[in-house]
C-alpha cells in the first residue's frame, strides 16, 4: 500500500480517447497527473492496439501520454470510492490505494446485448468485441462474419475485419433507411464524419448492407454455424464462423456512480466545464453521452484543464463541444431500438449469462430488485453490466443501485483498509 | 514476420503472436473457455473484461478474464473442459 | 371506502410474515399479506439462510431446535431454487478455552437429544482442509442446514396464496390497530388479528415494541465448488452476537449450493445508513482470513447490508400486544430468523386457535417486556 505516494493533482480514470485527452492536457497545464486504466495499454476500446509510433491520429494522442507529468497506471481496475478523494483498485500485484485532488472519470461505454436464441453459442461475440479479439491475436482471415445489431461501430468493425481477411456475407442494421438518412443529414455538419463515412463506403463495397434487420436465432451445436437473421417481412439463413452483434452503446457510468455523480437519463451530468454533481469530480466522454471520439476527445480537453485550474484554456474547446454534441443526439435517435426487437428472445432464451436466467422467469418480475433475489440475475461477476441494459430494455426495469466493490476484487484487496482507517481502528481492535 | 511464442491449452501447445491475449489463444485451440452454471460452453463475448464469459485458469489461478490477459511465454490455461 | 375484512392480516411478507401467512391459511382462516416492497425482502434477502441451533438460553434453544426440526420434515417439499442443503454447522474452537466450551455445548446438545460430535483438531482439519492450521478442533452438529431464503419466502408465500390468502405488495402501510391496517393509499384491511411481522421496520408501525437495528454485512465470493463443507461459525461469534453495545466482527462462512461461499458477519447497533461500511467490512474480512487463509485470494463478487431485527433479551417476540387486543407481534428475530420462522408460525397460530403448543410459550411474549429492559452482557 503506498501510504506514502502523495496525492495526484489530477487523477484520470479510464485511458480511452477522453481520459488521454484529459492527461494529456492536465500535464501540459501544469498538473501531476495519474491515469488508470483496467486494460493491458492505454487506447481504451476505439483504439485498442495502437501503439504511439504508428502515426496517425491516435498514435498523436497516445505518445502524449509519454509527458513526464503523467504516471500511468495499466492493469488497474477500480473498486472502490471509499472516502473523498481515495480510490481503491486492484492491479495484478495486489492492491493500490491512490488519493487524488481532482478526479476525471473517463470510464468510456461497453456494447449493448440484447439476447436472442443461440446468442450464448461460442463465437457470438459483440461487434466491437469481435474487433477487440482480432486485434489482442485472433486470426481472422478466412472467416465468414456476420455483423449485425445497431450503430456507426458496426460499419468500423465490419471495414476492420474485411481488412483483415474476413469474409462479411452481410451487415444487418436494425434501424430502417430512414432513420439512417436522417442520421447522415446530420453528418452534414461533420466534416470529419462525412470523409470517415466515405472511406467507410469504399472499404466495405460489395458488402450488403441491409435495414430493418436484425438476428433471431444463432445455430449451431457447440459453436455458430448459421444465423437466422429477419429482414424486413422475411427470413433468411446465412453461414458464418462468427457472428458479431451488439446494439450500440451504454456509458459505464457504475464509477460516476458510486462516487455520487447525479446521472441523468442514464448518463453523467455535466456542465460545460465537465463539473459533476460532486465537488472535484469531472466526467468526459461517453458516460456523459455517448458521441464518439472527436466528442469525447474535445470533453477530455475540457475536463483536464478544469481540473488543472485552467478554466480558460477549458473554455476554447467550447464551441467545439457545442457542435459535437449535436452528434450525441442524433446517434441517440437514429440508432434507438425498434419494438421488435423485445419479441427476440423465446421463453427459453438466457438473458442473464452469468447465472443462466432464461427469459421466462425473468418476465414475471416488476423490478431488478426483485429478479435479482428470486433468480439471481445480475448477482453473477458481470454485475448487471450485460443482462442491466438488456432487461432495462425488454422488461423496462430500473437499475439497482451500485454498491462497491464495482469489479469482482480479490478478497485481500477488499480487506484493505485506507491509510486513514487504519491508523483509526488500530486503537479500536480490541474491541471484537 | 511477427514473433510467436507459445502457450499450452489445456496440455495442448498453442502459437500466438507476441501480444496476443490469453482469450485469443483459448479461440485459437477452439476451446470454450467455460461451462455456463447450467453446462453450456461459452466463450468471449465483450472483448473488453466487462462480460466475465472469458474466465479461465490462468496458472493455477481461476477465474482469470482472460481477454485482458497478455500471453506469456509458457503460461497455463486451462478451462472448464 | 369499503374495507376489506379478514380474519387475519399479516404486515410483512419477509419469512417470518410468510410463515406465518402459511400456518394460517392451512389453518382455514382468511389471510391477507401487506408488504412496502416484495416477498422475502428485508432481512430475509439480507442474512445468510443458516438453520441453526442456539444454546444461548433454554428458550432459546427450544425455539431453534423445535423449527429446525420443522425444517426437516418439511424438506422434501421444498423446490429446488430453495437450495436446502442439511451440511451441518462446524462450531470451531481456535484454543482450549474455545474447546471446553465445545465440550460444554456437546454435554448440553446430548441431554437435549440433538445429536452433535466433538472435532478433534485433526478431525477439523479432514472435515474442512482450508481452515487455518493450529485450531483446537470444534463441535460438529450435522442436522443444522443451510438455504436461500428469498426462494423459501417465495415457496411459503405461495403456500399461504394456495390456501386462498391474498397478497398486496408494494404497498406502504401507514398505521395498524385496532382491527384496522390503513395503508397509505387510503385502502383499509379490517382484521380480527392483525401480525406485526415487519422486522426492523416492526417498531415504526407499533410504537414501544423494543426492537432496534442491528446491521450486518455479507460477502459473497465466485464459484469455488468444495472450498467448504458445512456452515463454520468461530465460537467467538456468540460473545459478538451477545454484546449490545459495541460494533463485532465474526468468522462465519457458509457454503453455497452453487459453489459461491458465503462470507459474514458482523453486527453494529444504532446505524441506520445501508451503506457498506468500509471500517467494519475490513474487519470481518481479515477474520475470515485469519481462520480461512485461503479466502485471500478468491474473487469477492459483491457486498451487501442488512438490518437485523434484534431485542435486548435475544428472544423474539411472539403473540399478543398487551395495549391491543386485536394485535400479535411476530418480530425481533434478530440473527435467527430463517431459523426459528416455522416456529413462529406454529406458536402464532397455537395461540389465536388456543391450542397448547409443543413449547412454553411465555419467554417469546410481548408482554414479557418487563424483562426487555435488561441487556445481557
Amino acid at each position: 500500500m503506498n501510504s506514502d505516494r502523495k496525492p495526484f493533482d489530477v487523477l484520470v480514470v479510464g485511458a480511452g480517447p477522453a481520459g488521454i485527452a484529459a492527461a494529456a492536457t492536465a500535464a501540459e497545464c501544469g498538473a501531476r497527473v495519474g491515469i488508470i486504466d483496467d486494460n493491458p495499454a492505454p487506447g481504451g476500446q476505439i483504439w485498442r492496439g495502437e501503439s504511439a509510433n504508428r502515426g496517425g491520429e491516435p498514435a498523436s494522442w497516445l505518445v502524449k501520454l509519454d509527458h513526464p507529468n503523467i504516471q500511468r497506471l495499466s492493469g488497474t481496475r477500480v473498486f472502490d470510492h471509499p472516502a473523498a478523494h481515495v480510490l481503491h483498485a486492484e492491479t495484478a500485484e495486489g492492491f493500490l490505494e491512490l488519493s487524488y485532488q481532482k478526479l476525471i472519470l473517463a470510464t468510456g461505454a461497453r456494447e449493448r446485448f440484447l439476447p436472442f436464441p443461440g446468442w450464448t453459442l461460442p463465437n457470438v461475440m459483440g461487434a466491437g468485441g469481435l474487433q477487440a479479439l482480432v486485434k489482442c491475436g485472433l486470426p481472422i482471415e478466412g472467416k465468414r462474419v456476420v455483423v449485425a445489431g445497431t450503430g456507426p461501430l458496426l460499419l468500423a468493425v465490419a471495414s476492420y475485419l474485411r481488412k483483415h481477411g474476413a469474409e462479411i456475407p452481410i451487415i444487418c442494421e436494425q434501424a430502417s433507411r430512414a432513420s439512417l438518412a436522417r442520421f447522415g443529414l446530420a453528418l452534414l455538419s461533420q466534416p470529419q464524419k462525412i470523409a470517415q463515412g466515405l472511406s467507410l463506403r469504399r472499404d466495405l463495397s460489395g458488402v450488403p448492407f441491409v435495414t430493418q434487420s436484425w438476428p433471431i436465432a444463432a445455430g449451431g451445436d457447440g459453436v455458430i454455424k448459421d444465423v437466422r437473421i429477419r429482414r424486413g417481412r422475411i427470413t433468411e439463413t446465412i453461414a458464418c464462423d462468427y457472428l458479431a452483434c451488439g446494439f450500440h452503446l451504454v456509458p459505464n457510468t457504475e464509477l460516476p456512480a458510486l462516487v455520487g455523480c447525479r446521472l441523468r437519463d442514464g448518463y453523467v451530468e455535466v456542465d460545460n466545464l465537465a463539473r459533476t454533481s460532486v465537488a472535484d469530480v469531472f466526467c468526459a466522454g461517453e458516460p456523459t453521452g455517448i458521441g464518439g471520439i472527436e466528442l469525447s476527445l474535445v470533453e477530455g480537453q475540457i475536463a483536464g484543464a478544469t481540473a488543472a485550474g485552467r478554466p480558460e484554456v477549458a473554455q476554447k474547446h467550447a464551441r467545439a463541444r457545442t457542435k459535437l454534441e449535436a452528434f450525441v443526439r442524433a446517434l441517440d435517435r437514429a440508432f434507438a431500438l425498434r419494438p421488435e426487437l423485445k419479441k427476440v428472445p423465446l421463453p427459453e432464451t438466457i438473458v442473464c449469462r452469468c447465472e443462466d436466467v432464461t427469459y421466462a422467469r425473468l418476465k414475471p418480475h416488476g423490478s431488478s430488485r426483485s429478479a435479482k433475489l428470486e433468480t439471481r440475475c445480475g448477482m453473477g461477476p458481470c454485475q448487471g453490466r450485460v443482462c442491466g441494459p438488456a432487461t432495462q430494455f425488454l422488461f423496462h426495469w430500473s437499475p439497482d443501485s451500485v454498491r462497491p466493490p464495482i469489479f469482482p476484487t480479490v478478497l485481500r484487496n477488499l480487506a484493505a483498509m485506507s491509510c486513514r482507517e487504519a491508523q483509526h481502528s488500530g486503537a479500536m481492535r480490541g474491541s471484537q | 514476420m511477427p514473433e510467436l511464442l507459445t502457450v499450452t491449452v489445456n496440455g495442448r501447445s498453442v502459437a500466438v503472436r507476441a501480444g496476443a491475449t490469453v482469450a485469443a489463444a483459448m479461440m485459437i485451440a477452439a476451446c470454450d473457455c467455460r461451462k455456463s452454471v447450467s453446462g453450456e460452453p461459452r466463450g468471449p463475448l465483450c472483448g473488453m473484461g466487462i462480460c466475465f464469459e472469458c474466465r479461465a485458469m490462468i496458472d493455477g489461478i481461476p477465474h482469470r478474464r482472460s481477454c485482458q490477459i497478455v500471453c506469456v511465454s509458457g503460461m497455463e490455461i486451462r478451462t472448464d473442459e | 371506502m369499503s374495507a376489506a375484512t379478514y380474519d387475519v392480516v399479516i404486515v410483512g411478507s419477509g419469512i417470518v410474515g410468510a410463515a406465518c401467512a402459511a400456518e394460517c391459511a392451512r389453518e382455514g382462516m382468511r389471510v391477507a399479506v401487506a408488504d412496502q416492497e416484495m416477498v422475502g425482502g428485508g432481512a430475509t434477502a439480507a442474512g445468510m439462510g443458516h438453520i441453526v441451533v442456539m444454546d444461548d438460553s433454554e428458550a432459546q434453544f427450544a425455539l431453534t431446535r423445535y423449527s429446525q426440526q420443522l425444517w426437516q420434515g418439511l424438506r422434501s417439499e421444498l423446490p429446488d431454487d430453495v437450495e436446502y442443503e442439511q451440511c451441518g454447522t462446524i462450531w470451531v474452537a481456535a484454543d482450549d478455552e474455545e474447546m471446553d466450551e465445545v465440550r460444554r455445548k456437546q454435554s448440553y446438545y446430548s441431554r437435549r437429544q440433538v445429536p452433535v460430535e466433538v472435532l478433534s483438531a485433526r478431525d477439523l482439519e479432514r472435515l474442512e482442509p482450508n481452515l487455518r492450521k493450529g485450531l483446537a478442533g470444534g463441535l460438529l452438529v450435522p442436522e443444522d442446514g443451510v438455504l436461500y431464503p428469498p426462494c423459501a419466502a417465495r415457496f411459503l408465500m405461495e403456500r399461504a396464496q394456495a390456501h386462498g390468502a391474498s397478497l398486496d405488495l408494494g404497498v406502504r402501510v401507514e398505521e395498524i390497530g385496532k382491527g384496522r391496517v390503513r395503508l397509505r393509499n387510503g385502502a383499509e384491511f379490517r382484521a380480527g388479528t392483525i401480525v406485526n411481522a415487519a422486522g426492523a421496520w416492526s417498531p415504526a408501525l407499533t410504537p414501544g415494541i423494543d426492537v432496534k437495528k442491528r446491521k450486518g454485512h455479507l460477502v459473497i465470493t465466485d464459484r469455488y465448488p468444495g472450498f467448504v463443507g458445512h456452515q463454520l461459525v468461530e465460537l467467538g461469534y456468540l460473545k459478538s452476537a451477545h454484546s449490545s453495545a459495541t460494533d463485532s466482527v465474526a468468522f462465519n462462512v457458509q457454503p453455497r449450493r452453487t459453489g459461491q461461499v458465503l462470507i459474514g458477519s458482523s453486527r453494529q447497533y444504532g446505524v441506520e445508513s445501508k451503506e457498506v461500511d468500509h471500517a467494519i467490512l475490513s474487519r470481518m474480512l481479515e477474520r475470515a482470513q485469519a481462520y480461512m487463509p485461503a479466502l485471500e485470494h478468491k474473487s469477492a463478487i459483491r457486498v451487501w447490508t442488512g438490518f437485523r431485527a434484534a431485542t435486548p433479551d435475544k428472544l423474539p417476540l411472539i403473540g399478543p400486544w398487551p395495549q391491543d387486543s386485536t394485535l400479535y407481534l411476530a418480530t425481533g428475530h434478530e440473527g435467527l430468523g430463517i431459523t426459528t420462522s416455522l416456529a413462529t408460525a406454529r406458536l402464532l397460530v397455537d395461540q389465536l386457535t388456543g391450542r397448547r403448543s409443543a413449547i412454553p410459550v411465555e419467554p417469546y411474549l410481548p408482554s414479557r417486556s418487563s424483562t426487555l429492559e435488561h441487556a445481557h452482557a
